[in-house]
């Protein structure tokens, strides 16, 4: 339908943006690039662009979330889009007929781009396939989180200088985390080092084979680390059943100062928030020198303005 | 810890170091708790002056037994059994190393009580003590206890006492999660909802006595799960207490397989049936329900060859309170820690086992299992020590029983085979 006009749009030939996998290495580089510039835009007083404007975007979240919602709004609102924020509890959304459902109505209010957050795996497929409009995967089950894995690999990039031949250390619930899938995915096209570090209860079959290093030690699994990469533990649905207690998983698995040494002494730290301090991580490495914690929300922005931007070359009439 | 002992020379003894497959007429030099010696060649280096010496010709002379499978009553049952009076027990028995159930109140599921467990014993107790910690929180079989943190307190390994875990997500993520910290998953096998009120072996007496049965597919098919759970995680796992022929080759198909697996077995298995029961005698009433002749002589078979690997006493220390009701509301359990070599010796006599392959099963079996010291007569080991008259014949007196439940299934029972000595860190601390 849609002719391409811009560079970007040959450089993301893609209509939706439901996953990392998938992508080739230097569409995710381009969406990177453009993010840089989308950083400037950011820090400047005037912060508006009429990319988007007379374009709707929909945020649907069928899960909670504060961090993702407001920073795709905010992307969605300096691009000039009108944005609107639709939350559906998860209780009164159960089964896949109503998602359907739901994705027919909201077709049929013509959308531009609509954001998708949901709680099960595959969710956003589903609902990309029911509606004209272009889709952003903002997180489904334990599946993929994809500009989530683009910030990190922003942040990265602007600190280390590139991806390649770095080792990254991606530690905790490896089990039910879509962040920690969309990054070894990404991490790895980019020429990453990955290593996973958790209890055995909290990785997947065959996480041996997904193209990562399995570590069961922590300090092990950090040593020469460039990156350490923490995932937030739902302590509510954990503890008991896959590790016995948040004490005990601190003691092993949480990031503080002394397995922190056994990363290299520049290593840097992540984590895609909200984080329980004391659970995954020590509040004195959170708030410490080497956290890039903040500046990731920073550059969670900047990848979704980068995100929106390649789907707006592709919608029609652009 | 008091003076340096005095060196023992155990003198014309049969040494018998199942760990070596040494068996030959000797002695055993015994050197600042340590064996220093063991064998025909022991005295090649002659003794150091001053060392007692004692002459035990006509006696075996073999590693101090470990019991890996000892309930306790403390804390919390102190009337039924304390760690000290336990203690005695063992040491009257030839057990030098026990190690303790979890299944006391509280619960050992928590750090400070794996301490508590130890400081007890090291204040109070004859023999050596190592405790197991709880496998589930409260042993609800319901949420995984703190496993890397109780080993680090000294848990040697992980129980649920007598109450399997049925939730077999739960023993997936269990044997999963202790094997990054190496440890060791023992489980009592049975299924308590095909078990059901059962409290006797599912047999033609069961059904005359009117009482409530338990089939031998309660623990067959526990047994056969846990297995298929140890193939898929790759786990550490025991079976504490089988009773069936069935769950024996069960074990040793996995075993044959590469499996990580072992199997353990109560010595009243091995040296009573179901008959033996009587007239509702509640001092039989144990969980496994003992067997029918033909599941016995299979056990035994099976641990000739090496698939049983370990024999437990199993010592439940039970009172009145607890036993004295109709045979389906009494308690389980016996008392077994002064009988253990006793009853086993049953089977060497009537050729069934030959006798090192009975000590190897509870000595360096059980040791090399969850990773203790002792168990063997090398030089370096602990000076843990049992001396045995295998022939001796006596009398079981309930008077003279040392633990303070006196719920023996071998009242005046005679054996063939006594206990002389047990030597532990190189004292004698019961002859």
């Amino acid at each position: 339908m849609s002719t391409p006009t811009s560079p970007l749009a040959e450089l993301y030939p893609h209509r939706h943006l439901l996953g990392i996998e998938g992508l080739q290495p230097h569409e995710i580089t381009a969406l990177l690039d453009r993010a840089e510039a989308a950083v400037e835009i950011s820090r400047q007083v005037e912060k508006k662009k009429a990319v988007l404007r007379g374009r709707t975007q929909i945020n649907l979240f069928f899960e909670a979330s504060t961090r993702t919602q407001s920073s795709f709004e905010i992307a969605g609102k300096r691009l000039g889009a009108d944005v609107m924020n639709m939350s559906v509890s998860s209780s009164s959304v159960k089964k896949g007929e109503t998602l359907i459902d739901t994705a027919a109505t909201l077709n049929a209010m013509h959308p531009d781009i609509i954001v998708v957050r949901h709680h099960a795996a595959g969710a956003v497929h589903l609902l990309a396939q029911k509606v004209g409009c272009s889709v952003v995967n903002a997180g489904d089950g334990a599946h993929e989180h994809p500009t989530q894995a683009l910030l990190d690999a922003l942040t990265i990039r602007r600190h280390k200088g590139g991806i390649a031949r770095l080792t990254v250390a991606i530690c905790g619930d490896i089990l039910h985390s879509r962040v920690a899938r969309s990054n070894i995915i990404l991490l790895n096209a980019l020429g990453a080092r990955v290593r996973v570090v958790a209890p055995s209860t909290l990785l997947p079959n065959g996480i041996a084979q997904m193209g990562v290093e399995v570590f069961q030690d922590m300090r092990a699994g950090l040593a020469g680390a460039d990156i350490v990469m923490m995932l937030r533990l739902q302590r509510e649905r954990m503890a008991g059943s896959f590790i016995p207690s948040v004490r005990e998983y601190f003691r092993y698995y949480g990031l503080d100062r002394d397995k922190l040494d056994s990363a290299k002494p520049d290593a840097l730290v992540m984590h895609p928030g909200p984080m329980n301090r004391g659970v995954e991580i020590d509040p004195e490495i959170a708030d410490g020198p080497q956290s890039l914690i903040r500046e990731q929300v920073e550059m969670g922005v900047a990848v979704r303005m980068a995100v929106l931007e390649a789907l707006a070359a592709h919608l029609p009439n652009n | 810890m008091a003076a340096t002992p005095t060196p023992i020379l155990l003198a014309n003894a049969r040494v018998i170091d199942p760990a070596s497959g040494i068996d030959e007429q000797g002695s055993v030099l015994l050197v600042d708790g340590r064996i220093a010696a063991a064998g025909t060649a022991a005295l090649n280096q002659g003794a150091p002056e001053g060392t007692q010496v004692i002459d035990v010709a006509g006696a075996v002379v073999a590693p101090g037994l470990i019991d890996i499978g000892v309930t306790v009553g403390e804390p919390g049952g102190e009337h039924r059994e304390t760690l000290a009076s336990a203690s005695q027990a063992a040491a009257a028995g030839g057990v030098t190393t026990i190690v303790t159930s979890p299944q006391t109140d509280p619960v050992i599921d928590d750090p400070a009580l794996v301490d508590f467990i130890l400081r007890r014993a090291r204040d109070t107790a004859v023999v050596n003590v190592h405790p197991l910690a709880a496998l589930t929180k409260h042993l609800g079989g319901e949420e995984m206890s703190e496993i890397g943190l109780l080993r680090e307190a000294g848990a040697v390994g992980f129980s649920n006492g007598h109450r399997s875990v049925t939730h077999s997500g739960m023993m997936r993520r269990l044997l999963t999660y202790a094997r990054d910290f190496d440890a060791l998953v023992m489980h009592h096998t049975e299924d308590p909802d095909l078990a059901g009120a059962g409290v006797i072996n599912e047999s033609l007496s069961a059904s005359w006595k009117g009482l409530p049965s338990s089939p031998r597919e309660a623990e067959i098919i526990m047994v056969e799960r846990d297995l298929r759970l140890a193939a898929l995680t790759r786990g550490r796992y025991h079976a504490q207490t089988v009773s069936c022929a069935d769950s024996a080759a069960a074990v040793g198909r996995a075993k044959e397989n590469g499996l990580d697996v072992t199997c353990g077995i109560s010595i009243n298995h091995l040296a009573l049936n179901e008959n033996d029961i009587g007239p509702y005698r509640t001092f039989f009433k144990m969980s496994p329900p003992l067997r029918a002749e033909e599941e016995r002589l299979a056990m035994v078979a099976a641990l000739a060859a090496g698939t049983i690997d370990v024999i437990v006493s199993n010592h439940d220390p039970q009172d009145v309170e607890t036993k004295r009701h109709p045979f389906a509301e009494a308690a389980d359990g016996a008392i077994g820690l002064e009988t253990l070599l006793a009853a086993g010796l049953r089977l060497v006599h009537a050729g069934d086992v030959p006798l090192p392959t009975l000590l190897a099963a509870m000595t360096c079996n059980p040791a090399h299992r969850l990773g203790l010291p002792g168990g063997c007569l090398a030089k370096g080991a602990p000076a843990d020590i049992v001396v045995f008259d295998p022939d001796r014949p006596w009398v079981l007196d309930k008077a003279r029983i040392r633990s303070r439940s006196k719920n023996t299934p071998f009242e005046d029972a005679r054996f063939s085979g006594q206990v002389l000595q047990t030597i532990v860190a190189g004292r004698i601390v019961s002859s």
